[in-house]
């Protein structure tokens, strides 16, 4: 077995049996990202030489016999929306091109203090704003099922690299479906957490009431191992809630018998690619057929959700990115005053998506408008989150679609909205805060299609446990050509 | 002043006090003041890519506080904002402050006008951070080569105290910011150090004819830290105002700055004050939840206010000038309420105090805080001269002593035999002394002329260098004479 096609908890056996050492692994990784990443560009930033030192830090760990936890020398890496100190943390973006923060995300702590392993930072769409990774400001990330096609976005490289297998798994940020689409359109399984569950400290800030820091991994054990590894309170981020995570791992095995699943009447429109419902409707006859009762339900509020969200993302953000202002960090373009500078560093600094956002936002915040734009979005938020709560009295949790189609070609797509049309099956998931899933289950036009389970506030464990039987079941089991270079 | 005659001022002011905890209100960075540039910054009050807010608890304590200590009506629910506009000592473009759902409001403070008492109502009070500081390399920002920032001061929670337009004239303004300020000394809320910048005002005024019901046009100055300075603001703003009203022109509702040392307001320009603050929720932090239990907590907490406290006094048999006197300064009111402990008559320690003792201090510099002479000591000395053991007047050189030396009163009596003398035997002799010497006047006396008796007891009390009881000496004199 190729090591890059090994799970975390395979790779775990591996290093505490003694038949690889973290430094051997790490090597491996950093080779197979020389090799195979050209053809992705996952990655942004490479950092061996501090990779070989965690690696050997994992060794001595290992090698003293004391007790080692399930991710003590393996190898990761990060969106670069999530700051660790010393390493540049770009966000894709050229205003912070040469930024290097002096902290370190509350996540990358957990996991650097977990023996983790960083081999380096992954490609995003510039400010965790885009769904191709596209708007990279630096350059565009390919799929690794066919490199013509886009990995999916924000974060497109974080999927790619662990499609490609150039890392056993990856973080990635979600805001709208961030994780869950390049996931699907990569064939990994991403997880958007529960707003709160996961500390926001330290990842860059998209909008701050949407974004959510997750997993992508190529198996939903190892999603559950990473998500249990991350999440839990965090005092530097007052929106993470107090309560311990539930636990994700023991219960996995439990299968769906009996469990409650409901199908969203208005996500099955003439939008839906044939190919995607095909794999969607398959897998409600499979979890029927695990034992599970599957029946339609309505979210009525559905249609509003897109605009509500391009309301409120837009407007956050606008405030999130005001600092960029080449005062005190970032990319400061010369000009002849205050002001001036202030526009020079942010036209420098911003692309075009950024720019648009940032000023969708700012006219949605603006005095007269205020009413009609930012706050109805808000009460459209409430809406759609009663809808959920409504089918949540008597479902246990909700199957669609993840996108409407699979991976799109590099540059097909140019209108903006047409591209945030792709994402009305994951916004509503973060508009109510929820866990949602996206786990690959089929094929069409030979790439992978994904779907995506939510469930209840903090239902993570009920996720996992039926995406894992459908694993399990033998739902999707291709891997693009990339991942079999060796 | 010309505004007088013809039109009367209305009058609403901003107060902006930096609230005293001892870190920042989103970051555990320090407060203290006059440290070097940026040394006490963070990620957090840098406003770096990533960082998120944690709200310090200790700053809603104190801003319930203020709310209780002004009369206002505590938020059961309130939540933060952001303000957002670009300027370089905001690190994040945006500041982080309270708007719809201030923490406090409905309050009113009390003022003593030349008509009686008088309410100023205080509309709200909400929290909010402070920004950074431009140091400028030339004397102003528009004749400076460049500027510095220092973000010390950044992220220290201020507390902002809306005021009702209800001031008529530039007394009532100084009355009722003395008044605030006092209460917010004495609660504990601020420092109020106005020359380190800790208590800020902006000044919202207009004129109208006297007897008119409606509003002028108002125009909001900024940039005021120092009560004289709203003062000489006020005063400066109304004789514009009027002169612009006199010309048959309108004032045009604006916002101006305070030139300190032309002593002139001056208008922003335009494109400055154009500004749409784009308020929204601040979504890094949960809406604020305050129980009445912790509202009612606060509320045990707070110390005696000056109002109670210039009522109690009273009550104790100060007079209303003496008591609004030892109030006035919460130094001078902590002094004496520690004295007074010690027992001493109220009155006559008043007196010591505002007479005695301040104008030692005024005359040898010095604040009551590092005073040598300490309350239970003062309280000391008003004891000796009540029981008569040392006259007044050796009091007062007393009193030198100890502020010269901080020795008790008691050891310095003792060890200089400044002691009083109401011995009997030890002052007889110095009488017989005094009428063997001056058999004139004791037959003067004799002989009925009353004023020869004065003459005598001054002889004894030269003899004793002032010690000698002067009633013991009038009463054995009579009766050696007698």
């Amino acid at each position: 077995m190729r090591i890059s096609d090994c799970s975390i908890r395979e790779l775990g056996r591996l290093l505490r049996e003694r038949e690889l050492s973290a430094a051997e692994l790490t090597e491996h990784y950093l080779e197979r990202i020389e090799r195979v990443d050209p053809a992705t560009r996952a990655y942004i930033t490479v950092l061996p030489e501090e990779a070989r030192a965690r690696a050997r830090t994992a060794d001595a760990a290992l090698a003293s016999g004391e007790e080692i936890g399930p991710l003590t020398g393996i190898p990761t890496a990060l969106k670069d929306n999530l700051c660790l100190a010393g390493a540049p943390t770009t966000c894709a973006s050229a205003m912070l091109a040469d930024f290097r923060p002096p902290y370190t995300a509350a996540v990358a702590e957990k996991l650097l203090r977990a023996g983790a392993v960083v081999l380096g930072k992954l490609n995003m769409d510039e400010f965790a704003m885009g769904s191709s990774t596209e708007y990279s400001a630096f350059f565009p990330t390919h799929n690794p099922w066919d490199p013509a096609r886009v990995p999916g976005g924000s974060s497109g490289g974080s999927a790619a690299a662990v499609a490609a297998g150039t890392a056993p798994y990856a973080i990635g940020s979600d805001t709208g479906g961030s994780i869950r689409q390049p996931a699907a359109f990569c064939g990994v399984v991403g997880l958007k957490p529960t707003y709160g569950a996961v500390s926001r400290y330290g990842l860059i800030a998209f909008a701050s009431s949407l974004d959510q820091i997750g997993p992508l991994t190529r198996t939903v054990a190892d999603n559950a191992l990473i998500f249990t590894a991350i999440a839990g309170h965090d005092p530097r981020d007052s929106t993470s809630v107090p309560d311990a995570p539930a636990d994700c791992l023991s219960g996995l095995a439990d299968g769906v018998r009996g469990l409650k699943i409901a199908l969203p009447q208005e996500f099955f429109t003439p939008g839906l690619a044939p190919g995607v419902e095909k794999v969607v409707r398959d897998t409600a006859r499979r979890l029927e057929s695990l034992g599970a009762e599957v029946s339609l339900c309505s979210l009525p509020h559905m249609d509003y959700a897109l605009a509500a969200y391009y309301l409120i993302a837009p407007a956050e953000c606008s405030s999130n990115l005001a600092r960029y202002d080449g005062v005190r960090y970032g990319l400061r373009a010369p000009a002849a005053g205050m002001i001036e500078m202030f526009q020079a560093s942010r036209s420098a600094g911003f692309g075009p998506e950024v720019k648009r956002r940032v000023m969708l936002g700012t006219y949605a915040l603006s005095s007269g408008y205020y009413d009609a734009y930012y706050l109805r979005a808000q009460k459209t938020r409430t809406l759609i989150r009663e809808d959920y709560a409504r089918v949540f009295t008597d479902h246990d949790l909700i199957l669609s679609p993840v996108t409407p189609d699979v991976a799109w070609r590099i540059g097909e797509i140019s209108d903006p909205l047409a591209m945030y049309m792709g994402d009305i099956y994951t916004i509503p998931v973060n508009l109510a805060g929820l866990p949602g899933i996206s786990l690959p289950a089929g094929l069409a036009d030979g790439l992978p299609v994904g779907v995506q389970l939510i469930g209840r506030h903090f239902a993570e464990a009920l996720l996992y446990r039926a995406a894992y039987a459908l694993e399990q079941s033998g739902l999707f089991t291709a891997r693009p050509a990339l991942a079999e270079v060796d | 002043m010309a505004c007088d005659d013809k039109y009367e001022m209305v009058c609403g002011i901003e107060t902006h006090v930096e609230m005293a905890t001892k870190t920042k209100i989103f970051c555990a960075c320090s407060t203290e003041f006059g440290a070097e540039q940026n040394t006490h910054v963070c990620p957090v009050c840098l406003g770096l890519p990533g960082v998120l807010p944690v709200l310090n608890r200790e700053a809603v304590n104190i801003a319930i506080k203020a709310g209780l200590a002004l009369n206002c009506q505590v938020a059961s629910f309130s939540k933060f904002d952001r303000k957002n506009y670009y300027y370089p000592d905001l690190p994040k473009n945006y500041q982080t402050s309270q708007y719809d759902l201030p923490i406090a409001a409905h309050g009113w403070v009390e003022i003593t006008t030349a008509e009686g008492p008088k309410k100023i109502g205080v509309t709200r009070a909400h929290m909010e951070e402070d920004a950074g500081k431009l140091v400028h390399s030339g004397e102003t920002i528009t004749s400076s080569a460049w500027s510095d920032v220092d973000y010390n001061r950044a992220g220290v929670p201020l507390l902002e105290i809306v005021s009702e337009p209800d001031m008529r004239s530039a007394d009532e303004a100084l009355a009722y910011l003395t008044a605030l300020v006092r209460i917010l000394d004495y609660a504990g809320v601020s420092d109020c150090k106005m020359e380190q910048g800790s208590v800020r005002f902006d000044v919202n005024m207009s004129l109208r004819p006297h007897g008119s019901g409606e509003l002028g046009v108002r125009t909001e100055t900024k940039n005021l830290n120092s009560l004289s300075a709203v003062r000489r603001c006020l005063e400066y703003e109304a004789r514009r105002q009027a002169e612009v009203l006199d010309g048959g022109g309108r004032v045009v509702q604006e916002t101006r700055t305070w030139d300190e040392g032309r002593g002139v307001t001056v208008a922003l320009r335009v494109k400055e004050e154009a500004h749409d603050y784009r308020y929204f929720p601040e979504p890094d932090l949960m809406p604020l939840k305050i129980s009445p239990a912790w509202i009612e907590a606060m509320r045990r907490s707070l110390p005696e206010l000056p109002d109670a406290k210039r009522e109690r006094l009273i009550k104790l048999g100060l007079s209303p000038y003496d008591a609004g006197v030892i109030v006035a300064a919460k130094e001078l009111a902590r002094y004496f309420d520690e004295a007074l402990q010690c027992g001493p008559d109220v009155k006559m320690l008043a007196n010591w105090l505002t007479s005695e003792l301040y104008g030692l201090l005024n005359a040898q510099g010095g604040s009551l805080a590092d005073c040598r002479v300490r309350p239970p000591q003062l309280a000391a000395l008003v004891k000796l001269i009540k029981q008569g053991t040392i006259s007044g007047k050796t009091g007062k050189a007393v009193l030198e002593t100890m502020f010269s030396t901080g020795r008790d009163p008691e050891t310095i009596v003792r060890e200089e035999g400044l002691g009083q003398i109401s011995d009997t035997a030890a002052l007889a002799a110095a009488v017989d002394e005094v009428l063997a010497r001056n058999p004139k006047s004791a037959e003067d006396y004799r002989g009925g002329k009353e004023q020869a008796l004065g003459f005598l007891v001054g002889q004894v009390m030269r003899a004793t260098q002032g010690r000698a009881n002067p009633a013991l000496v009038n009463q054995l004199l009579k009766e050696k004479l007698g």
